[in-house]
């Protein structure tokens, strides 16, 4: 063996040693493996930190976990959320026009888990990350309580290059996407990579489409289900009602509903609103 | 090659891919396949053939004599304004819609500002018969009124973007939008040197014909191919980066990119991107981007559509920090002037983004002799309106 092979050996050891170590530690800790363990038709919401009213983030959350949700997805607003469609895009920009940034977004955060039980994800794009700065940004998330992230634009490659090391020390889990027209063996290297659970898109699209489960949708799922992933999948993108959810449900282990849920809080009492909402899909 | 993009697709420390899964596939394609099809002879032979016989290459290099005497230097314009479709653009959408054609794409989307680009897509996809969707921010639809007509006449639809400042931004984001929606028949005709790799680098080889022909045309007329200066406008930074493209590893040839300080860089109307930017992803790069402390992107402005794009391309950003390329700004009022001297100089009604280069004449100084080549990258026709608002002709 070569002297570089060996202390290439040597080193994939210890990081190994080393996983192991944090597969301890999360097992403790980690409440998304937790709750994919115990429970089925694991239902999580997204919304928009700081809307309707910059000042509802955590409220919205004591109600979600109250009427139901299982995972709750804050997202952090972008300026230019490619990702989105136009509801996503009106709640960040008002969210935004509000006050919100990330920095105030950590300090109502602090009070997150003084009620929150239910694993939080935050999702967002990388530039307010990186400006944040990525070592600063995982440690907020990890001293308030966040389990893990969904950056979309953050592609694999860089994941691994930059920010990888960074979100194990601070034991968070980072949530890859992955839609009917990722190859195979990337969807592998995204399982390999991924610790909580794998975000599968409905369609390739923007937030807010209907789901429409054709023939090739249900293929794409099928496809997906024969892969035998090590980690859970969620399916997002086009969930808004409980037909909907009860199909996403029985192709993966849960669904993810964002625009539905944004829509159904703009306008009215929030606490009605949320758990009227979530009626529809936990009676 | 020490300014070029790096096998990860980056320049230093700028570039990359930063996109959705759901675009990955698709740039994962081009990126697979963009250098050997450009490469291959076919494609190189049918795109010199329609750049010569469809777009009028050549342009010229022109010796402007009455700038010259004014300047105390050689001053010399590369015509991309005498280009089909009146400006540099074509060179990009005649190399990408030849490129999209090779990988079995049936339709077209593009973004464009001051709507040359998306005039230039729109002229292609009529040349090829491919359906085309160009996405133009509301006011831009409104400034650039002529060309939202040629683009209609030319089959192409024209769909407005009404989020953010409705502008240039706004447009690629809703392209980019689109792309997502429609991943498997579509290729987005990206109109400069931005977004995610390989991008950058496929837009800078379709325009490096600027300089390739500029060094011939030099060496012809002045009997050496490296002038001492060459200067370029900025607001993606297509046409600077074509014109800089063969002098880039000539460290003795001054690169000059020239941004729009709109009302001044400090009057919160700018889009001097790297007096006022900082390093960050936009579009798909990291680059340096106009933005808050928070790392939203700030709205940028300029009199000038095509250069109201709060980045700049990420070869662009590369060069920047490394020093090899000085970035300037002109604004508004003094682009405009400069447009109305070149007009009344030497009789040709220059694009107010081709302005801004002109501008920066102005602000040199010359010990006399010197050779500079300033890219006149577009024609004034579209610029008509402004021009006639700000002179009260």
């Amino acid at each position: 063996m070569s002297r570089r092979a060996f202390q290439r050996g040597a080193k994939s050891n210890i990081s190994s040693l080393t996983s192991q170590v944090s597969d301890l530690k999360s097992q403790k800790m980690n409440r998304i493996k937790k709750l994919f363990q115990e429970k089925k038709n694991i239902l999580s919401i997204y919304y928009t930190a700081g809307y309707p009213n910059l000042g509802d983030t955590i409220q919205i959350a004591e109600a979600l976990q109250k009427s139901g949700a299982d995972i709750l997805e804050i997202g952090f607003p972008y300026s230019d959320p490619v990702a989105d469609g136009p509801v996503i895009q009106a709640s960040s920009k008002q969210s935004l026009d509000q006050g919100m940034t990330l920095k105030v977004l950590f300090e109502q955060l602090k009070d997150l888990r003084k009620n929150v039980t239910i694993p939080v994800l935050l999702m967002g794009y990388v530039n307010p990350v990186l400006q944040f700065g990525v070592e600063n940004f995982c440690k907020a998330c990890a001293e308030v309580g966040v389990d893990g992230c969904i950056v979309p634009d953050l592609p694999m490659a860089e994941y691994e290059e930059f920010y990888q090391e960074c979100f194990e020390k601070h034991n968070l889990s980072n949530v890859f996407l992955i839609t009917p027209q990722t190859a195979e063996e990337r969807i592998h290297k995204i399982d390999g990579l991924t610790n909580s659970f794998i975000y599968l898109l409905s369609s390739s699209a923007t937030t807010g489409k209907n789901l429409e489960v054709g023939n090739t949708t249900e293929a794409y799922f099928g496809r997906i289900k024969a892969l035998n992933l090590k980690n859970p999948t969620m399916i997002g993108f086009g969930i808004s009602d409980k037909q909907t959810f009860d199909k996403a449900c029985s192709y993966a282990n849960g669904a993810i509903i964002g625009t539905a849920f944004v829509k159904a809080i703009a306008e009215g009492n929030l606490e009605e609103s949320v758990s009227n909402f979530m009626k529809k899909f936990r009676d | 090659m020490k300014y070029k993009v790096n096998e990860k697709g980056y320049y230093g420390d700028f570039g990359g891919a930063y996109i959705p899964e759901m675009l990955y596939p698709n740039v994962e394609e081009l990126r697979q396949n963009y250098l050997k099809i450009i490469a291959d002879p076919d494609f190189q032979k049918e795109f010199h053939q329609l750049l010569k016989d469809y777009v009028g290459r050549p342009s010229p290099l022109y010796l402007a004599k009455r700038y010259s005497e004014k300047y105390g230097a050689n001053i010399f314009l590369k015509r991309e304004d005498l280009n089909h479709t009146g400006a540099h653009k074509i060179n990009n959408t005649i190399g990408q819609i030849l490129l999209a054609e090779k990988l079995g794409k049936k339709r077209i989307i593009a973004e464009t500002g001051a709507g040359q680009h998306g005039v230039a897509t729109a002229t292609v996809c009529a040349l090829r018969n491919l359906e085309c969707v160009i996405y133009m921010g509301e006011v831009d639809i409104e400034r650039q009124a002529p060309n939202v007509a040629r683009m209609k006449m030319l089959g192409a639809k024209v769909v407005p973007a009404s989020s953010g400042s409705k502008t240039l931004k706004d447009a690629t984001n809703e392209a980019m939008r689109d792309w997502i929606n429609n991943p498997v028949d579509t290729h987005y005709i990206i109109g400069s040197v931005v977004g995610p790799h390989p991008y950058p680098d496929m837009v800078a080889i379709f325009q490096s014909i600027i300089s390739e022909e500029t060094k011939k045309q030099l060496l012809e007329q002045t009997g050496s191919d490296q002038p001492d200066y060459v200067l370029a406008c900025v607001g993606g930074g297509s046409n600077a980066m074509g014109m800089f493209y063969h002098f880039m590893d000539d460290e003795n040839v001054k690169l000059i990119a020239v941004e729009a300080a709109g009302k001044g860089v400090s009057s919160g109307f700018s889009a001097a991107t790297t007096y006022l930017g900082k390093e960050g992803v936009l579009h798909g790069s990291r680059s340096i981007l106009m933005q808050t402390e928070d790392g939203q992107v700030v709205e940028p402005h300029s009199v000038s559509a095509g250069l109201d794009y709060p980045g700049i391309g990420p070869q662009h950003a590369h060069l920047f920090k490394t020093g090899r390329g000085q970035y300037v700004s002109i604004t508004d009022d003094e682009s405009l002037e400069a447009g109305l001297l070149c007009t009344k100089l030497e009789g040709i009604i220059p694009a107010i983004e081709s302005a801004h280069a002109l501008a920066y004449l102005e602000k040199m100084e010359f010990k006399g002799g010197e050779n500079v080549v300033v890219c006149l990258s577009g024609r004034g026709d579209k610029d008509l309106d402004t021009y006639i608002k700000y002179f009260n002709l």
